[in-house]
């Protein structure tokens, strides 16, 4: 879109700066500046693919489904964390749109980085649901408030922006991180599940929740709105009364 | 339903809690403190006699210095904590971490227990102040007398290096 559409009223020239790193080449990693006549109605996606379609079809990038549900695009644009797909460039201030691989995690290539410790984290905290009791016939019910407590935490895509944007993290990659917890967070306060102690023993861990320094660097950055710092600060909670209910 | 677990414990869970709490009570501590040195006083006033009489009364003298020894002993706790939270983001290797973490609590051990001492075993010196206050009215007198400075400030200005 971003090329097709250059000679729209409101089109507007972008000098894109985007950190390349080529892994067959090795060095450090560099900048590089491409022009783009971007659309007033095109994402920074958009932008991207131009880029790669039309200029340097060597960027390396990743996206899935490109519209904010995959998680695959979280970057690092003007300097916050964001997915691509969810960022029109409009919003931004200036015509200089810098994006760079979001920091804490290797760079594999360009945009693309080696997510395993992300997901390393994540595997970590038992993200699954664990109940051993027998199955009943029908589902295992809950009540409307009992879903409603773990509802936000439910969203998370798994796109590393809030972890990746952790200062804690950024210093030490054995921090769980806040997607971690999030995603802990939303098995320790739902009804149906009776593995809260375990988790909550493993985030008790030096690596674990006490590594959050409440920086809310997670939170402006989750593309889905969760309140991350919140939610770790609710499990810190049931940590220090040794309960899931907030009243107590 | 909430669940009931046993509470999780632990050196960090304590730490961390021990900040929320610290860092509240040395709001008013510290703010407190401030306002009574800089807002019902002023540094002009401030000096060897007011704090001595402050620890010395017969019934406030200790709440005072039940204050201030609060005031010191969880700042530098409080301090020393968040320092090593900070550094533990930048030294990750286990043998830097203890080098850090040794030189943060010996520091801290230090200031507390100097602070502490300072103020559990102090006693006032009238002697010292009575001094002060006869140096202070011959510097008066001498003033309007429009002569060069008081003789009796002398001794006092000597004795500096």
């Amino acid at each position: 879109m971003a090329d097709t559409m250059a000679a729209d009223a409101g089109t507007r020239r972008l000098t894109v700066r985007i950190k390349r790193y080529d892994p067959e080449q090795g060095g450090e990693p560099r900048w590089q500046e491409f022009q783009v006549d971007a659309h007033p109605m095109d994402r920074v996606l958009d932008v991207l693919l131009s880029i790669k379609w039309n200029q340097d079809e060597a960027l390396g990038l990743r996206r899935s489904c490109a519209h904010g549900v995959c998680g695959s695009d979280a970057m690092r644009i003007n300097g916050k964390n964001g997915l691509a797909c969810k960022l029109l460039v409009n919003t931004l201030q200036g015509d200089v749109l810098t994006v760079e691989p979001i920091l804490g995690l290797p760079v594999i290539k360009d945009l693309i980085v080696d997510m395993k410790p992300f997901f390393d984290h994540y595997k970590s905290v038992m993200p699954y649901l664990v109940n051993d009791d027998p199955p009943p016939t029908t589902e295992r019910l809950q009540s409307p408030e009992e879903r409603a407590r773990f509802d936000e935490t439910t969203k998370c895509i798994l796109c590393a922006c809030c972890t990746t944007a952790c200062p804690p993290f950024w210093g030490n990659e054995k921090y769980v991180g806040p997607a971690a917890i999030v995603n802990a967070h939303r098995f320790i306060f739902d009804s149906r599940d009776q593995a809260a102690a375990e988790r909550l023993e493993i985030l008790n861990d030096g690596e674990g929740v006490w590594r959050c320094r409440t920086v809310f660097n997670c939170t402006s950055a989750c593309p889905r709105d969760i309140h991350v710092t919140k939610a770790i600060q609710e499990v810190k909670h049931a940590m220090l009364t040794g309960s899931t209910s907030l009243n107590d | 339903m909430a669940r009931h677990l046993k509470p999780a414990g632990g050196f960090e869970l304590f730490a961390w809690f021990f900040m929320r709490i610290s860092g509240l009570v040395l709001v008013f501590l510290a703010l407190g403190h401030l306002f009574i040195t800089h807002i019902l006083n002023n540094v002009e006033n401030i000096n060897y006699e007011f704090v001595a009489d402050r620890w010395a009364a017969p019934r406030t003298g200790f709440i005072w210095r039940l204050w201030d020894l609060a005031m010191i002993n969880l700042a530098v706790l409080h301090g020393g904590n968040g320092l090593r939270q900070i550094l533990d983001e930048y030294v990750i290797r286990r043998s830097r971490r203890v080098l850090t973490h040794t030189l943060i609590w010996s520091g801290a051990a230090i200031l507390m227990v100097l602070g502490t001492y300072a103020i559990v075993m102090f006693e006032k010196d009238q002697a010292y102040i009575n001094q002060k206050h006869a140096l202070e009215k011959g510097q008066v007198v001498s003033a309007g007398r429009g002569q060069e400075p008081s003789q009796a400030l002398q001794p006092l200005a000597a004795t500096r290096p």
